[in-house]
């Protein structure tokens, strides 16, 4: 592997593994771990672990992986390894 | 007009619709055939995805399984949907890369082994024909339920519909009746659910009536719930059951069984480009989201509406007599059924059991095999429970619910108008015809390209292959009707052995490829046989060898798992065994050669992904 696709791979390493970080906390830590520490905290009539087990850590996936697919295009750019 | 009118109307418009797609989008080459031309748009293979991804279980069953389970059931919605986290970090833009047809496909060349490629194809024809199983039930069980023609006549109307659209049109025929089938499946989810939560909270977005206060001023919809379930004797709704570590590894198998389950792979193949693979996957979760966080709210009111419609104002029960109609249309389908055990002519529920052994009812029926009935006209059941009080419950529990009903008769419960009911029924054989049909191309391309061109006849032609792919799903969809007709015992044991097997060998050998350039031929074929066995062992040593009755060595409790880990839940632990001896496997054995390594560096970048094809 060439010097500056090295690179590549290895700042693609990094943004998703910080990514997934926050995949296992909105889902494993605050879903199920902490739920009922969070579920003291109420947001409207739902307690805040609960609602991230069954809404949040899905709402925050899907911020993941558009985050994740635009910062791998800017990336692509960056290291002139792009399509077309 | 009258509601069998207007199901006729919708379900047949329906078909009419695949089948016009049918032939208009005809594959003429195996491109087409097994990957559309890779000619699909992100956004309209995310909509094609969610559509092969929501099975019958999704759109029938999963609400009635949060209904009844409540916080604990967060598992499936975390698990259905965080696996597409992973897939388009780790496999989705990677295997575009690649730019193949199949799964197994990838697994032969990276691991340059045909071993490698038929445990791919194995592990993946045992995931996807015990998956299609369901949807051909669930084909036939909608039919039954909504038209009340026979099981066997609504299998086979769903398996000649599948078979038109899917032998003529291959992928490229499947991704557009999806795109149809996920628009009539989504607004036919949605729409009751908008009503319910706008009469029980007046908040028309079921996902922020969740939250809401209840609209009759007895405060938020979940501690009303709360309590109302408290006083029958149940568990808070909101309140964990299980254990957390259970939790953690079930949605875990969940997610990498998710990542890993080939027909949903593959439809990434499908996109013009590696960028769109990556998007694509997040406009797959949009579509799949819109209906996973519509769920929960459909499964709380449901359950407090049924309560309420069965216990009363006054919380004592409701006379049979004086029920509301869907009560007895959904018992003379057996999914609800009542036993007056207190001799009060009213319905009660409560926690506990009606009816004894297993829970369910046995109906009893007349010599001329009608529906037996009793004083009120509830139908006769021969096996009523002791009638004793649970711990905490004001009263025996007197009625049998099953979980689907908070689905299918939600429009009913909510008092909709029948074009509503009959969309329901159109949308249930939307989900399990479109989930069928991408299962069902896997199963075909595996055998007609890596089996029968990669393996056995390298030498025939396109055309010959196409013709092989064709009669493959052909034969794909012959089989998968018997089977759904004759379910073998362990069809209600699918889930755990299809994500039990993708988590523990699919996944790990696809990610490993891709992320681990030393790794080896043998290190895979080793890790994969190993999660795949491991995983096997623990689910047959509780649930009987093959799954056959009684060949469990140990019963299947909460006691007996290794550390409280359900059978279900092994598929996580199984791909952890699979990377552990593939890593340990490929360290004492010679590295792979140089070209595979190149390949793999190849992959890892974009550039250069837009003219690759099959061959």
């Amino acid at each position: 592997m060439s010097g500056s696709s090295g690179e590549y791979w290895k700042a693609n390493i990094r943004l998703v593994s910080i990514l997934l970080v926050i995949w296992f906390v909105v889902s494993y830590l605050f879903g199920i771990i902490l739920v009922d520490t969070l579920n003291q905290i109420q947001i409207g009539g739902v307690g805040l672990g609960f609602w991230f087990a069954q809404q949040g850590s899905i709402f925050t996936f899907l911020i993941l992986i558009f985050v994740y697919a635009k910062k791998m295009n800017a990336l692509d750019r960056k290291f002139n390894v792009h399509e077309d | 007009m009258e509601l069998q009118t207007w199901i006729y109307i919708f379900v047949g418009g329906t078909f009419m619709l695949y089948i016009g797609i049918a032939v208009w989008a005809r594959a003429s080459t195996t491109s087409e055939f097994y990957v559309a031309g890779k000619g699909i748009h992100p956004v309209a293979n995310g909509m094609a995805t969610a559509a092969d991804w929501m099975s019958a279980a999704s759109f029938i069953s999963m609400a009635g399984l949060i209904a009844f389970k409540g916080y604990d059931a967060s598992v499936y919605l975390m698990g259905w949907t965080g696996g597409y986290v992973l897939l388009a970090m780790l496999l989705a833009p990677y295997l575009r890369k690649f730019g193949k047809f199949t799964v197994p496909e990838f697994i032969g060349e990276r691991y340059y082994s045909q071993t490698a490629r038929v445990v791919a194809v194995i592990c993946l024809i045992v995931a996807s024909i015990t998956y299609v199983i369901g949807q051909m039930k669930g084909v036939g069980v909608a039919f039954g339920r909504f038209l009340e023609v026979d099981f066997e006549v609504g299998v086979l109307v769903g398996m000649s519909i599948v078979f038109v659209y899917a032998v003529l049109g291959g992928m490229k025929g499947i991704t557009y009746t999806q795109i149809a089938q996920y628009c009539v499946l989504i607004f036919a989810y949605t729409i009751p659910a908008i009503f319910i939560s706008l009469t029980l909270t007046g908040n028309p977005v079921p996902q922020l009536g969740l939250g809401s206060e209840l609209a009759d001023g007895s405060g938020y919809m979940l501690a009303k719930l709360d309590t109302v379930m408290m006083d029958l004797g149940f568990k808070a709704y909101t309140v964990q059951k299980g254990t957390s570590l259970n939790m953690v590894l079930l949605t875990l198998s969940l997610m990498i069984g998710t990542a890993g389950l080939p027909h949903v792979i593959i439809r990434f193949f499908t996109v013009p480009k590696v960028r769109d693979a990556r998007a694509s996957a997040g406009w797959a979760l949009v579509f799949i989201a819109i209906l996973y966080t519509t769920a929960p709210a459909v499964g709380s009111m449901a359950r407090l509406n049924m309560i309420n419609t069965v216990n009363g104002v006054d919380s004592q029960g409701t006379a049979y007599t004086a029920l509301p109609s869907w009560f007895k249309r959904w018992e003379n389908t057996g999914l609800l059924a009542w036993y007056d055990h207190n001799g009060d002519g009213k319905v009660q529920h409560a926690a506990g059991k009606a009816f004894g052994g297993k829970g369910k009812p046995s109906f009893v029926a007349n010599d001329d095999g009608s529906a037996k009935r009793g004083g009120y006209g509830e139908r006769v059941v021969s096996n009523p429970s002791d009638g004793g009080r649970a711990t905490g419950a004001p009263f025996a529990n007197e009625i049998y619910v099953d979980r689907d009903i908070m689905v299918l008769a939600n429009p009913e419960i909510a008092d909709l108008p029948f074009w509503v009911i009959a969309l329901v029924a159109a949308g249930g054989l939307a989900a399990a015809l479109s989930t069928a049909a991408g299962l069902l191309l896997a199963i075909s391309s595996a055998i007609s390209h890596d089996l029968l061109k990669g393996i056995f006849r390298p030498d025939i032609s396109e055309k010959q292959e196409l013709m092989a792919g064709r009669i493959a799903m052909a034969g794909a969809i012959i089989v998968a009707g018997y089977l759904g007709m004759n379910p073998p015992g362990f069809a209600a044991q699918v889930v755990a052995l299809a994500f039990g097997l993708a988590a523990s060998s699919i996944f790990p050998a696809l990610m490993m490829g891709i992320f681990y350039k030393k790794m080896n031929n043998t290190g895979a074929v080793a890790g994969m046989l190993s999660g795949l066995g491991s995983t096997l062992v623990y689910i047959f040593v509780y649930k009987g060898w093959l799954f056959i009755p009684g060949t469990n060595n140990l019963a299947n409790t909460a006691d007996n798992w290794i550390m409280g880990i359900q059978p279900e839940s092994f598929g996580a632990v199984g791909a952890l065994i699979n990377f552990v001896v593939a890593i340990i496997v490929s360290r004492v054995t010679a590295a792979p050669p140089e070209h595979i390594q190149h390949l793999v560096e190849d992959i890892r970048v974009p550039k250069g992904a837009g003219a690759a094809t099959g061959h």
